[in-house]
């Protein structure tokens, strides 16, 4: 298309200087701000750093948001290409599908409200209101805290919150993909005598693993990012606490913005290697 | 014969599995939406369960939960808050993406393939990283706790995406529309209303769910730029707030989240196939 020098510019520019104002300027100041002291007046160097990788509840974070990450995504993306495959076979498929991916309309903050009424405790003897604990009862066991009962039940409990409302996100982007693969395949080997797993694993599994990748890299990018969740249903307490949280508290509550900062850039540590690996698959396809 | 019942049996299995897993996902909803219009003291001594039994009694429903959330706990205001604050934070980020994908897509000029790159590479970086600078702007300019001020940071927020989804769509429109329009003498402006303009409608019609929710169901940007001030603060902190001081009474807690959902469930269902086919389009393709 023939335009003039500068037209291609003026497109742009309000976008430029919404970008570089919102974005690129503040995340390179907070950089800067990550080397200074709690009030942003004097050098430090690293410490801000020392303290975010050797202070006890940061640990607690690295390996809080290091579950989050391996259990939630491999979670809702395996369960959404179960469902996407199961769902398949079936002639109320819309119907199903429906009620999964309905859930990404709820946020993460009603989603907490919801499950920390599924998970309500109260001691033995009292009636339980929290539907699980009530399950419990049903069979004579005793019932459970479940967002105080650390470090595994608790934790796996609010990552079950993002997995309820983020498996049908997966679940529609792999029925999409699975559904394009030409029926031959699967028939051919049907007709071969292979069974159905045997099928799923070599040759609808195969076939999917491009969409499975770019999912679990968003999901990753995503869960490392975890706040809502953790922020309403325990604040990071009884050792739930995440990278996000503490970022949080440590700009509002604590008001060091020296640490604050640094703990942001250590968010984006985590990311970098999956913005590199977005940029290389943009760089082969091309633009 | 063997055969056969093994495939009735496979396919019992397969109904139970997926009955069982929908019921799954729909009994903590269905949960919340009984208990809200349960009173407080039948809520404190029974599950929500035991009323469905005998659905249809209706003595045992009360609007009274609905009332007091929505006048006395400030959810109606932070109700209509949560529009004020998402409608032009949907709007905003949209028509700058739209002039920006344009001139990515079908303007050849120096640093172009850059720009692209660094909008790529801002996708993924964490708002964390710019929330003390904007703070302190917005604190010195008196734009922090006002509505223009999360308009401001939202349609910051939702650029990259709005911008690199309007890309991959603009960018597969077939070319000869536009060599033909030039060829007539059309202006770059008048091909871009004329003709860019209404064929995006469907992407478009994706990116505003897309924001729509993303904003209705934001916490943390409200959390850090409008803080707690009940004036302007959207249902999401007001419910976080209320967790905070009403944790245990779960009749109002759950009202308030069932107010929450309908908006972005009635924009979901009204709108979901071009959800579907943006989220297609902006994870597969790309």
């Amino acid at each position: 298309m023939q335009t003039k020098k500068t037209t291609p510019w003026l497109y742009l520019a309000p976008a430029l200087l919404v970008l570089g104002f919102f974005l690129v300027y503040p995340s390179i100041h907070t950089f800067y701000l990550s080397f200074f002291d709690r009030g942003s007046v004097r050098w430090v160097g690293l410490e801000n750093y020392l303290h975010a990788f050797t202070n006890l509840v940061m640990l607690t974070a690295f390996g809080n948001n290091a579950l989050w990450v391996a259990v939630f995504t491999t979670a809702t993306v395996f369960l959404g290409l179960i469902l996407a495959v199961l769902f398949d076979r079936v002639k109320y498929e819309i119907i199903v599908k429906s009620i999964i991916f309905m859930h990404m309309a709820i946020s993460f903050v009603s989603a907490s409200v919801i499950w920390k009424f599924v998970y309500a405790f109260r001691p033995a003897g009292a009636s339980q209101i929290g539907i699980l604990n009530a399950a419990l009862e049903l069979f004579h066991l005793p019932p459970v805290p479940w967002l105080i009962e650390r470090p595994w039940i608790n934790n796996l409990c609010l990552i079950a919150v993002g997995v309820w409302v983020w498996t049908g996100f997966c679940m529609v982007v792999l029925s999409a993909s699975y559904k394009s693969i030409p029926k031959q395949f699967l028939e051919a080997a049907r007709v071969d005598g292979a069974g159905e797993w045997i099928i799923f694993r070599k040759v609808i599994f195969p076939l999917l693993m491009p969409t499975v990748t770019v999912l679990a890299t968003t999901m990753v990018i995503f869960v490392l990012k975890v706040f809502d969740i953790v922020y309403v249903m325990t604040n990071g307490n009884f050792g739930t606490e995440v990278i996000a949280n503490r970022m949080y508290k440590e700009m509002f509550q604590f008001r060091n913005f020296g640490r604050s900062s640094a703990i942001a850039v250590v968010l984006l540590l985590f990311v970098l290697p999956m913005m590199l690996l977005n940029l290389r698959r943009f760089k082969k396809e091309g633009m | 014969m063997t055969e056969r019942m093994n495939k009735v049996l496979s396919r019992g299995l397969l109904h139970t599995f997926i009955i069982f897993i929908a019921i799954l996902w729909l009994v903590p909803t269905i949960g919340i939406l009984i208990t809200s219009f349960r009173p407080a003291q039948d809520v404190a001594s029974s599950g929500w369960w035991t009323v469905v039994g005998n659905i249809f009694n209706q003595t045992q429903f009360t609007l009274r939960n609905y009332r007091i959330v929505l006048s006395r706990l400030g959810i109606g205001r932070a109700f209509l808050n949560s529009f004020t604050i998402t409608i032009p934070s949907t709007i905003i980020p949209l028509a700058i993406a739209l002039f920006a994908a344009y001139a990515l897509a079908w303007m050849r000029f120096f640093a172009r393939t850059y720009i692209f790159m660094i909008m790529i590479a801002l996708l993924v970086v964490p708002l964390q990283m710019t929330f003390i600078p904007i703070l302190r702007i917005f604190n010195r300019s008196n734009l922090a706790g006002t509505f223009p001020g999360i308009w401001l940071a939202h349609s910051g927020y939702g650029l990259p995406l709005a911008v690199y989804m309007l890309y991959n769509f603009v960018s597969g429109l077939p070319k000869e529309i536009f060599d033909s329009a030039s060829i007539d003498g059309a202006s770059t402006f008048h091909i871009f209303l004329r003709i860019v303009l209404p064929l995006s409608v469907p992407i478009i019609a994706s990116l505003i769910i897309f924001q729509f929710l993303w904003v209705w169901n934001d916490l943390l940007v409200a959390l850090i730029y409008l803080g707690g001030t009940p004036d302007v603060a959207p249902i999401t902190v007001q419910i976080s707030s209320l967790v905070g001081s009403y944790g245990q009474d779960w009749e109002l807690l759950t009202a308030a989240v069932f107010i929450s959902i309908v908006p972005s469930l009635l924009i979901f269902f009204g709108l979901q196939r071009y959800f579907v086919r943006g989220i297609l389009a902006g994870s597969i393709k790309g």
